[in-house]
């Protein structure tokens, strides 16, 4: 399938301070449709500043910004019509029902009557909250309100869903829950969605393409795999490994393999340096010996390890 | 047929803040709390001047004694109003914008397709109309009573009064009103906002009148044997600094509407009242007497309201 590569938001020389500090410097940024985009980066390093400059919520500094072919400042009702938007900590009226939060949410994108309410019923079904959906909203956990907040984005059914920390505050479940939901948004219903995160394995899992954001600037990104290139280069790989037993020789032995380079022990875990990766050879060759394998892992495809390589960096340059 | 086109969301928000009221405990409890004060004050101003309604006559305004005569031991109708009223407005409003800030439903409301102004705007009419609807029924309810008590019927004349009355003591809440918003956009938390607004409340009923006091003292001194220039002088210089107070003008604004015998505010010379007749004011020169009153409490209102809005359309919304 050939897809027509639009950015439907795009952002250029975005900047934004509050006084001398500077919380979003010099964004560029594209996202075309239909993807998922995932902004990644610690708290406090703009994320949030830039998903509110993109909704016309917050005025930038200086630069352009453009949402689905309208400038958010000038045209902000347009932008909000074909944007639908998830806060993080979202909040709801408290003395008011799920349903009726929704019927207002409804109502304020202009629509009314029957319609709307076949429509909440709907989006209330899909983010699995109809057993609760006449329950005051102040008796709802954390993760309800935030389905609920989902519901209300659903309701408005965007071209473009932005999402900030989609999973904050939420167990592990309903996280995944959140994500699985996420997923399907863009499989069966094409949307573009832009999340924001600090937490590397959600964005990993639902992501196309990740930026890394820290103190205001978007230091690398791309798919995974590249943003890994871009980090390391192709020439040196490392293996993680883990046997159960204690076996001095092991290094002597892995040095052997064909293709490493280097062996190094760290707390439970050898380090194997390599030219590509070898994880079956090496993995082969440790059970063959008779030792029992524990942990094999290619360090650099986790976003965990390339997140943490830039903020060495980071803190390195800062 | 024409239809008037609302800016987008105004009529939403107006709805919800309106039913939110209507439903809310706060409100129904402050309601409550006028409701019995004022019938009891209506009462027993009902029983004192029951004698002078057998023999009155058509120009006498004796059905509108029944708001302002009190007695030690109960303060009228009017007093209570001006009292207790700015606690409606207050209660109202002081949690209008930073409790939905606390709450995080601000910026969900506002990524909406509406007009940022449309949240403060439906908010600010929603409290006016419930002001409204709130002194309308609390006038019918006491001018029933006074009806039953009294046997008489108000004249035209006091119906007119009572209608001014009425639209002054909307502008007078909706100043609390205003100014309770102003402080829920100033102060990110809202006990902040409540306190604020009731330090305002004290102030301007209770301690306006003794600062000015303090204040007229401090800037024409008063010694032993001063003249009655020097008195005079003192006391015109409390009046104007008492009427800085909202509360000031809506107490000689309404005492005069009411009282139609009343024909000045301030001191007058024993020689300036030598061969007036004794007789009532026509409303027109009663409103033309308090006419700088009424435009100072207009005035007040729309400051509080613009400042409110200026701060709110500029204002960052972040959502932590």
């Amino acid at each position: 399938m050939i897809t027509m590569v639009e950015p439907i938001i795009q952002t250029e020389n975005l900047t934004k301070k509050y006084g001398d500090f500077c919380a979003v410097n010099n964004l560029n940024l594209a996202i075309n449709k239909g993807e998922v985009f995932g902004l990644l980066g610690p708290n406090g390093a703009g994320k949030t500043t830039t998903i509110l400059m993109l909704l016309g919520l917050t005025e930038p500094t200086s630069g352009r910004v453009q949402v689905a072919g309208f400038d958010p400042i000038r045209n902000p009702l347009e932008v909000k019509r074909v944007v639908g938007f998830l806060p993080d900590r979202v909040g709801f009226y408290e003395d008011l029902t799920g349903r009726e939060n929704l019927l207002y949410s409804a109502e304020l994108n202009g629509l009314k009557g029957r319609k709307a309410k076949e429509k909440i019923e709907d989006v209330l079904e899909h983010v699995g909250l109809a057993h609760a959906a006449d329950k005051k909203a102040h008796t709802y956990s954390r993760g309800m309100t935030q389905r609920l907040g989902l519901a209300e984005v659903l309701l408005k059914d965007p071209e473009i869903i932005i999402m900030d920390e989609p999973t904050l505050g939420i167990d592990p479940e309903g996280a995944q829950e959140m994500l699985n939901m996420i997923q399907a948004l863009t499989k069966e219903h094409n949307k573009t969605i832009l999340l924001s995160s600090h937490l590397l394995y959600q964005v990993q899992q639902v992501c196309d393409r990740i930026g890394i954001f820290v103190k205001g600037q978007m230091i690398a990104e791309g798919p995974m795999k590249t943003l890994y290139q871009q980090l390391v280069g192709n020439e040196n790989h490392i293996v993680e490994l883990e046997i159960k037993e204690d076996a001095d020789d092991l290094a002597e032995f892995l040095r052997k393999i064909d293709g490493v380079t280097r062996v190094e022990k760290a707390k439970a875990y050898y380090l194997v340096h390599c030219n590509e990766d070898l994880r079956s050879a090496i993995a082969a060759a440790v059970c063959k010996r008779g030792y029992s394998l524990l942990h094999l892992h290619l360090r650099g495809y986790s976003l965990d390890d390339i997140y943490r390589r830039y903020f060495q960096h980071q803190e390195v340059s800062a | 047929m024409f239809s008037i086109n609302l800016p987008a969301g105004l009529g939403t928000v107006f709805r919800k803040e309106f039913s939110d009221h209507l439903s809310g405990k706060r409100f129904l409890i402050l309601f409550a709390l006028i409701l019995v004060t004022s019938l009891a004050s209506i009462y027993v101003a009902g029983m004192t001047i029951r004698g002078m309604a057998a023999r009155a006559q058509n120009d006498d305004f004796v059905f509108l004694l029944l708001f302002t005569s009190g007695k030690s031991s109960l303060p009228s109708f009017l007093s209570f109003l001006g009292f207790l009223g700015p606690l409606v407005g207050l209660a109202l409003g002081f949690d209008s914008i930073n409790g939905e800030y606390t709450r995080g439903s601000l910026i969900r409301i506002l990524s909406q397709p509406i007009h940022r102004d449309s949240v403060i705007n439906g908010k600010f009419l929603a409290g006016i109309s419930i002001i409204f609807i709130m002194l309308i029924s609390l006038i019918l309810l006491v001018t029933g009573m006074g009806l039953l008590i009294l046997g008489i019927f108000p004249t035209g004349a006091e119906i007119a009064r009572m209608t001014v009355f009425i639209l002054l003591s909307i502008v007078y809440i909706a100043f609390w009103l205003g100014l309770s918003i102003l402080f829920s956009i100033l102060f990110r938390q809202t006990t902040t906002s409540a306190l604020a607004g009731m330090a305002a409340w004290l102030f301007f009923t209770i301690f306006v009148s003794i600062i000015a006091g303090v204040f007229a003292d401090a800037i024409i001194p008063l010694h032993q044997g001063a003249g009655p220039q020097l008195i005079l002088r003192h006391e015109i210089l409390q009046h104007y600094l008492e009427r800085l107070s909202p509360t000031t003008l809506y107490y000689e604004a309404t005492t005069m509407i009411l009282t139609p015998q009343l024909r000045t505010l301030s001191p007058v010379h024993i020689q300036q009242l030598e061969g007036a007749i004794p007789s009532t004011l026509p409303l027109g020169i009663s409103l033309s007497l308090i006419w700088p009153h009424i435009v100072g409490l207009i005035a007040l209102t729309f400051m509080c309201f613009a400042f409110s809005y200026g701060i709110f359309m500029r204002q960052e919304i972040r959502a932590t």
